[in-house]
């Protein structure tokens, strides 16, 4: 009886795989069961952000940075206004800033209650998807009703924003917050805690902390990995000082430090700290005129400057170099979704392939933001 | 925590010749800049020293100065002779949390840096855009090729400011 030849099998996942979250293939390089590699193939969705912006006036941008990362338009928005207004020097009202924050923060829980019901779907639970998306609803019928959009805005301005609130917007608002504390509780029950959900994630594709630095991993993934870093209290921007909240960090509840579940966790845990911003904003937001710091003409000294501000999925930094005139030079998006994809293939390495499927839900990409 | 002007002062000494200078971009930032073939050297020795601990690249971002000579040609467009390319590193010390910036300028007809993807991970995707978008060749680099844009893609390097789009595009006219 001969010997039976045993080799390495490629296998293709993508361009159009469910767990994908967008346009991505991956070149899985299997012994088996076993991943030896991944090799991520990006660019699907490449629209010469960069090289348009270099065509475009300062204000002109602001709806193309709703495209990157088009879960968290708003705060692609509030990053690119702080960087202006830095090259500028613009102040901003208070009630300008405490709109972007409670925008910024509805937007981060937006943003995180996709992830996590995209994620228990992925794994295979298909309710907490569904409670997720109701509440997520709500938040976009606010922002609806603040700037007549619900996924791309272009509602933050440099100076400033494009309306004030709804007169119905507070009353809302603080409606909400309960109702929210309620369903996260009930995320936590049926998800969170569910033995089959900890099977699959805890000690699954576990990062540890010196490899999540060297890769220049930022956010939440690096939260979980047990470095205290958010640059709301780190590199301060905004009002962000002017609030209490905590930075949760991973602590391996269920089993490793920096594995799938505490990547998941962390974001649960950070939605309940956005909930004790808003609460504190909700209140102290004082009255104000919105409008009166948009300047008529935006031309920045020359020069370069980076900025960077803490996006649902990490840092999101905008490089932009002016030369004086009334467009920029060149913009470079720090984009925290293509740096955590460039990692894929370290986390990967050994697991089996249903786990591919939890790791890279559990890191968070969108595919918007990877290709730009 | 230290300041850049000390920074600078420390690779001075260690380095010599390899450090250029202390450009001064206006606005925010200084950047300190350093020769092409230098850069890994200068990273390891940022990383590693136990008073700098540079651990974490913030950001790789490549563009191109426009600082050749612009010719025209008789049907419009235009294209630079000579000039250069520079690359910018944010580097900064989560423990110590310092941050500078350093520099790399390379003319654009030998535009060749010494790669840091060895030092910190985070630059391997990073220069593959550099390359992709404004054609900068990374040396010892451990996978160079284009990332955004189709592998097979011949029409040049998209962000240089005098880039101009091919007639056909795999046989389909472009724009169709």
């Amino acid at each position: 009886m001969s010997v039976l030849k045993t080799e390495e099998m490629i296998l293709n996942m993508g361009p159009q795989h469910p767990s994908t979250h967008g346009v991505l293939r991956l070149e899985l390089e299997l012994d088996g069961e076993l991943i030896i590699d991944v090799k991520p193939h990006v660019g699907y969705l490449h629209r010469c952000f960069e090289k348009h912006c270099e065509a475009l006036t300062y204000p002109q941008i602001v709806p193309y940075v709703d495209r990157m990362d088009y879960l968290a338009a708003m705060y692609n928005e509030f990053g690119y206004a702080v960087t202006v207004e830095r090259m500028l020097g613009i102040q901003v009202p208070e009630r300008v800033e405490y709109i972007r924050v409670i925008m910024g923060e509805f937007q981060r829980i937006a943003s995180h209650l996709v992830a996590v019901g995209t994620y228990g779907l992925d794994i295979g639970a298909f309710t907490p998807f569904l409670y997720c998306f109701r509440d997520r609803e709500r938040i976009l019928s606010l922002f609806e009703m603040t700037c007549g959009a619900r996924l791309l805005y272009n509602y933050i301005w440099v100076g400033g924003l494009s309306h004030d609130l709804h007169p119905d917007f507070l009353r809302l608002a603080k409606e909400f917050l309960p109702d929210f504390k309620n369903t996260l509780s009930e995320l936590n029950n049926l998800l969170s805690y569910n033995k089959i959900f900890t099977e699959r994630t805890a000690n699954v594709g576990v990062l540890p902390l010196d490899t999540a630095i060297n890769y220049g991993v930022t956010g939440p993934n690096l939260r979980a990995s047990g470095l205290k870093w958010d640059l709301r209290k780190d590199d301060p921007y905004s009002i962000y000082d002017k609030f209490d909240f905590d930075i949760p960090v991973g602590q391996g509840w269920y089993g490793t430090v920096g594995d799938c579940w505490d990547r998941y966790y962390l974001r649960v845990l950070e939605m309940e700290q956005s909930v004790k911003i808003l609460e504190q904003a909700l209140v102290q937001i004082p009255d104000g005129n919105i409008s009166e710091a948009i300047p008529k003409r935006i031309k920045p000294p020359e020069g370069q400057i980076y900025t960077r501000v803490e996006n649902p999925r990490g840092e999101l930094g905008y490089f932009i170099v002016s030369k004086g005139g009334l467009q920029p030079h060149r913009v470079k998006v720090h984009a925290p979704s293509f740096i955590h994809l460039g990692l894929l293939g370290e986390l990967c390495k050994g697991h089996f392939v249903a786990d591919v499927i939890a790791i890279l839900g559990s890191i968070d990409i969108v595919l918007g933001e990877v290709d730009r | 925590m230290k300041t850049p002007q000390e920074i600078f002062e420390i690779l001075k000494q260690k380095f010599g010749e390899s450090v250029i200078g202390f450009a001064d971009n206006k606005l925010l930032e200084f950047a300190i800049e350093i020769a092409p073939l230098a850069i890994a050297e200068v990273g390891y020795f940022l990383r590693d020293d136990s008073e700098l601990l540079f651990d974490n690249l913030i950001l790789l971002s490549a563009l191109d100065d426009m600082t050749g000579k612009k010719v025209t040609e008789e049907d419009g467009s235009f294209r630079f002779e000579g000039g250069t390319l520079s690359v910018i590193y944010h580097i900064e010390s989560t423990s110590s949390r310092h941050k500078i910036v350093l520099k790399v300028v390379v003319p654009k007809e030998n535009a060749e840096i010494e790669s840091v993807a060895y030092v910190w991970n985070h630059a391997n995707w990073e220069e593959r855009e550099a390359f992709d978008m404004i054609g900068i060749k990374f040396l010892n680099h451990p996978n160079m090729i284009r990332i955004l844009m189709p592998y097979n893609w011949d029409a040049g390097y998209p962000l240089r400011k005098d880039y101009k789009n091919p007639e056909f595009y795999e046989g389909m006219k472009v724009p169709y």
